[in-house]
């Protein structure tokens, strides 16, 4: 996770452009590694625009088709611009019935938005999950890497609060 | 990585670093193992180990006491939580000013600091020992034997717990066939939900011809309510990574992939991390233990779909594609990555293999009843006190998991039911809590053993709503590749959305239940053939409450809010205003100082006045 994605509003769109061609070209002739390099690739431009797409299309060889279908199908991968963090409720078994939809009503309240959607702002794209794993500190919500445990609607403004002055990590796996 | 210069070339290799950190650790007077799994690094028991190692330097105890950052221990509802060794005490809800009290009144004064410890509510007593509190001492560790024991970051303490000796003993020792034998002698069944031994499994791959074979790691743990793979790759990746060399060698496969889901980041990074450790050492890549068979293993990252734990559909993503399932036959050892045989097993069954190999067949086979041998670990969460991880024996009736290990219902609340198995699972009720957890009578009971998610429910729980929520997972996470779960389960959901609104009808709960066994025989994978099973057993068990849905228009829980009707008891009215005020539909009228009334068409039943009511006056019907 050391890449940092600035999005395409950085005013650097060529330059992130050529990164995500020279991520892709190490790829090229290697099966398999679409969803690897999709990951990567939206590591650094922050989502997938066709024209990413079709970056990785030519430099992996594979048709555009292929990749756009496979965006498509995969819940993690953007094609719209995302917040600089993401917040996913969890709504697993366990948080939901210990309240997780509370949260969901609280954070769109808070937010402004509806789930599946980016604030204004440009901080938070809102989500929600099947499951993180947290079972065990039900209610949980995650924000980028961070999960915090037993949540309750009143306490959201205190987990929120540092993420809109947090620079550092971002969405995206590897 | 601080063991970057380790090279195990032979099994004498091994057993020199086994000496060599038994040595190390035999002079410390205690160890504490604190827990490092996810639940307690969200919980910042980061900052608690930071406390107690700078504690323990300040009061020159550095030579004598020993941390360990282990895997998960098991009781989440107490993290951050830690274990003092010899003396096995547990100390849980740990803070940086709490571990410097136990290190002065424990491990200098040698006094247990009792109100630090486990509490037993029933008791109405602190619990010092883990040998007297439940949770742990009904626990037999097979899968789960280094979490908590060992410090996942050193592939030196691994091997310190007998780590890769397995693989030197099916290479030098046992060999390809024999190991086979004993892992079907032992009983080892999958253990990610469809059961099937593996030890079976891998002979069909050892037999199926191919110039290229592979062996799969299946850790897209996407049930919701399931963390037990979760905590095994965090807390002993090395147990799985020598579990795959070992499979790998017996079937004949060279490379390896291991498919974790993107949610567990953590996992993601400390495999990463071993699997390095392992390249490092020399116990992955060329001429094995001297042995001449090489093999390598790689993590693929899935990207958020629950289909892809489906062993079809995970082939495809590893190959970059769309993660549909595939038509069966041909299976997977058939014809299964690039179309080469590939032989796919779950986190925990494999984590499993090591101890087998070294204790045999036997020892593993005396564990467990009928045809379910062994341990099986399970994750307990809901409305449980000590939600956690927890490894049974097969066979031990569910009453004791719940009651007993998981302490019983949190805040006084009735048990209602237990959710086994997730979105492929169903919903067992109090009637079936002396029955015994194992595949067979799980099944026979209409739920399954799936994954290991238990998810107990309090009298607070809608049953039909829960229904609904599955409904709505599986609905959602289908891939639409057959017409059965694409359409049916989206048939399905309407049928449940219009009940739990109150517009449902006596003859929806017919459809339900015939589109519930269509779907079921006819899908193409196993996502869509087990997901009626939540909505077909609360169908079984709890009947009533449909009935109580679509006839008298009520949610005996008072979950599903539109069959809910809000009154005020005018004798307990005290006319304050407090509820007219944050009414937000202005549904609430009355004088100050007189009884307020709610105009029902205008409510829209957000619960608003209920919480804010301090007389206890709004009734709920």
């Amino acid at each position: 996770m050391t890449e940092t994605h600035s999005g395409c509003c950085s005013g650097n769109n060529e330059l992130l452009l050529a990164r995500i061609k020279q991520i892709a070209s190490q790829y090229k002739g290697k099966p398999g590694n679409l969803i690897q390099v999709l990951h990567m690739v939206q590591g650094v431009y922050g989502y997938l625009p066709v024209e990413v797409q079709r970056i990785v299309s030519t430099e992996l060889e594979i048709p555009l088709s292929i990749v756009s279908g496979v965006v498509s199908f995969y819940s993690f991968f953007a094609t719209e611009p995302r917040g600089k963090h993401t917040i996913r409720v969890c709504l697993g078994t366990a948080c939901y019935v210990r309240g997780g939809v509370s949260l969901v009503d609280a954070l769109t309240k808070k937010l402004g938005v509806e789930v599946g959607h980016t604030t204004a702002d440009g901080v938070f794209t809102f989500e929600v999950a099947r499951c993180i794993g947290a079972c065990g500190l039900a209610p949980a919500i995650q924000i980028d890497t961070t999960v915090y445990p037993y949540v309750k609607p009143d306490g959201l403004d205190e987990i929120l609060e540092p993420w809109y002055h947090d620079e550092g990590e971002t969405e995206g796996v590897q | 990585m601080a063991y970057q210069t380790l090279t195990i070339n032979k099994f004498q290799d091994l057993e020199e670093v086994k000496a060599k950190v038994q040595a190390e650790v035999a002079d410390y007077r205690h160890t504490i193992y604190v827990c490092g799994g996810a639940g307690c690094v969200s919980s910042h028991c980061t900052e608690v180990v930071q406390a107690l190692k700078k504690a323990i330097a300040l009061r020159g105890l550095s030579t004598e006491v020993r941390v360990v950052v282990t895997g998960c221990v098991g009781l989440c509802a107490y993290g951050p939580c830690m274990i003092v060794e010899p003396d096995g005490v547990f100390y849980g809800n740990l803070t940086p000013d709490k571990v410097k009290v136990i290190i002065d009144r424990h491990l200098i004064g040698e006094r247990v600091v009792e109100e630090y410890c486990y509490f037993d509510e029933d008791r109405q007593a602190y619990v010092p020992y883990t040998k007297d509190i439940p949770f742990f001492n009904d626990q037999v560790k097979i899968a789960l034997r280094n979490c908590g024991r060992v410090d996942f970051t050193s592939i030196e303490d691994y091997i310190a717990h007998d780590g890769y000796f397995a693989l030197a003993k099916v290479m030098n020792e046992m060999g390809r066939e024999k190991t086979v034998e004993e892992l079907i002698a032992s009983g080892l069944r999958g253990r990610g939900g469809a059961g099937f031994p593996l030890g079976v499994k891998w002979q069909s791959g050892m037999k199926a011809e191919g110039d290229q074979k592979y062996i799969i790691c299946n850790a897209d743990e996407g049930d919701p309510g399931a963390f037990m793979d979760r905590s095994i790759l965090e807390g002993d990746p090395h147990s799985v990574i020598e579990a795959l060399i070992i499979g790998g060698y017996t079937i004949g496969a060279n490379n390896g992939y291991v498919y974790v889901r993107a949610e567990y980041p953590l996992a993601v990074e400390r495999l990463s991390d071993a699997i390095k450790e392992a390249h490092g050492a020399g116990l992955l890549g060329k001429n094995i233990l001297g042995s001449g068979f090489d093999f390598d293993l790689e993590i693929r990252i899935g990207a958020g779909a629950f289909v892809c734990g489906e062993e079809t559909a995970l082939i495809n993503s590893i190959q970059g594609l769309r993660g549909e399932p595939r038509q069966k036959p041909p299976f997977p050892f058939q014809q299964g990555l690039w179309d080469k045989p590939t032989i796919i097993n779950n986190v925990e069954t494999l984590a499993n293999v090591p101890a087998i190999i070294l204790k045999g067949a036997e020892w593993f086979a005396s564990y467990g009843v009928g045809k379910s041998k062994g341990t099986k670990v399970f994750a307990l969460a809901g409305d449980i006190k000590n939600s956690g991880i927890i490894e049974i024996p097969m066979g031990m009736p569910l009453r004791n998991v719940i009651f007993n290990m998981g302490g019983g219902m949190k805040d006084g609340k009735a048990f209602k039911a237990v959710q086994s198995g997730g979105p492929s699972g169903g919903c067992l009720t109090a009637d079936h809590l002396d029955v015994s957890v194992d595949y067979e009578s799980l099944s026979a009971m209409g739920a399954i053993m799936g994954s290991g998610g238990l998810i107990a429910m309090d009298e607070n729980t809608c049953l039909v709503d829960t229904a609904r929520y599955f409904m709505e997972f599986v609905q959602d996470e289908s891939c639409g590749h057959c017409v059965p779960c694409r359409i049916g389960t989206k048939r399905m959901l309407e049928i449940l959305q219009r009940i739990t609104s109150g517009n449902g009808k006596l003859e929806d709960i017919d459809m339900l239940e015939t589109l519930a066994n269509t779907v079921g025989e006819t899908a193409m994978c196993g996502l869509g053939q087990t997901a009626p099973n939540p909505v077909l057993t609360t169908l079984r068990y709890f009947k009533d409450e449909y009935i109580a849905h679509v006839v008298d228009k009520k949610c005996p829980a008072h979950v599903c809010t539109a069959l809910n009707t809000y009154s005020i008891d005018p004798d307990k009215c005290r006319g304050c205003t407090l509820c007219a005020r944050n009414c937000p539909a202005s549904a609430i009228t009355g004088e100050k100082g007189q009884p307020h009334t709610i105009d029902t068409s205008k409510c829209v039943k957000c619960g608003n006045c209920i919480t804010k009511c301090n007389f206890g006056a709004i009734e709920l019907k």
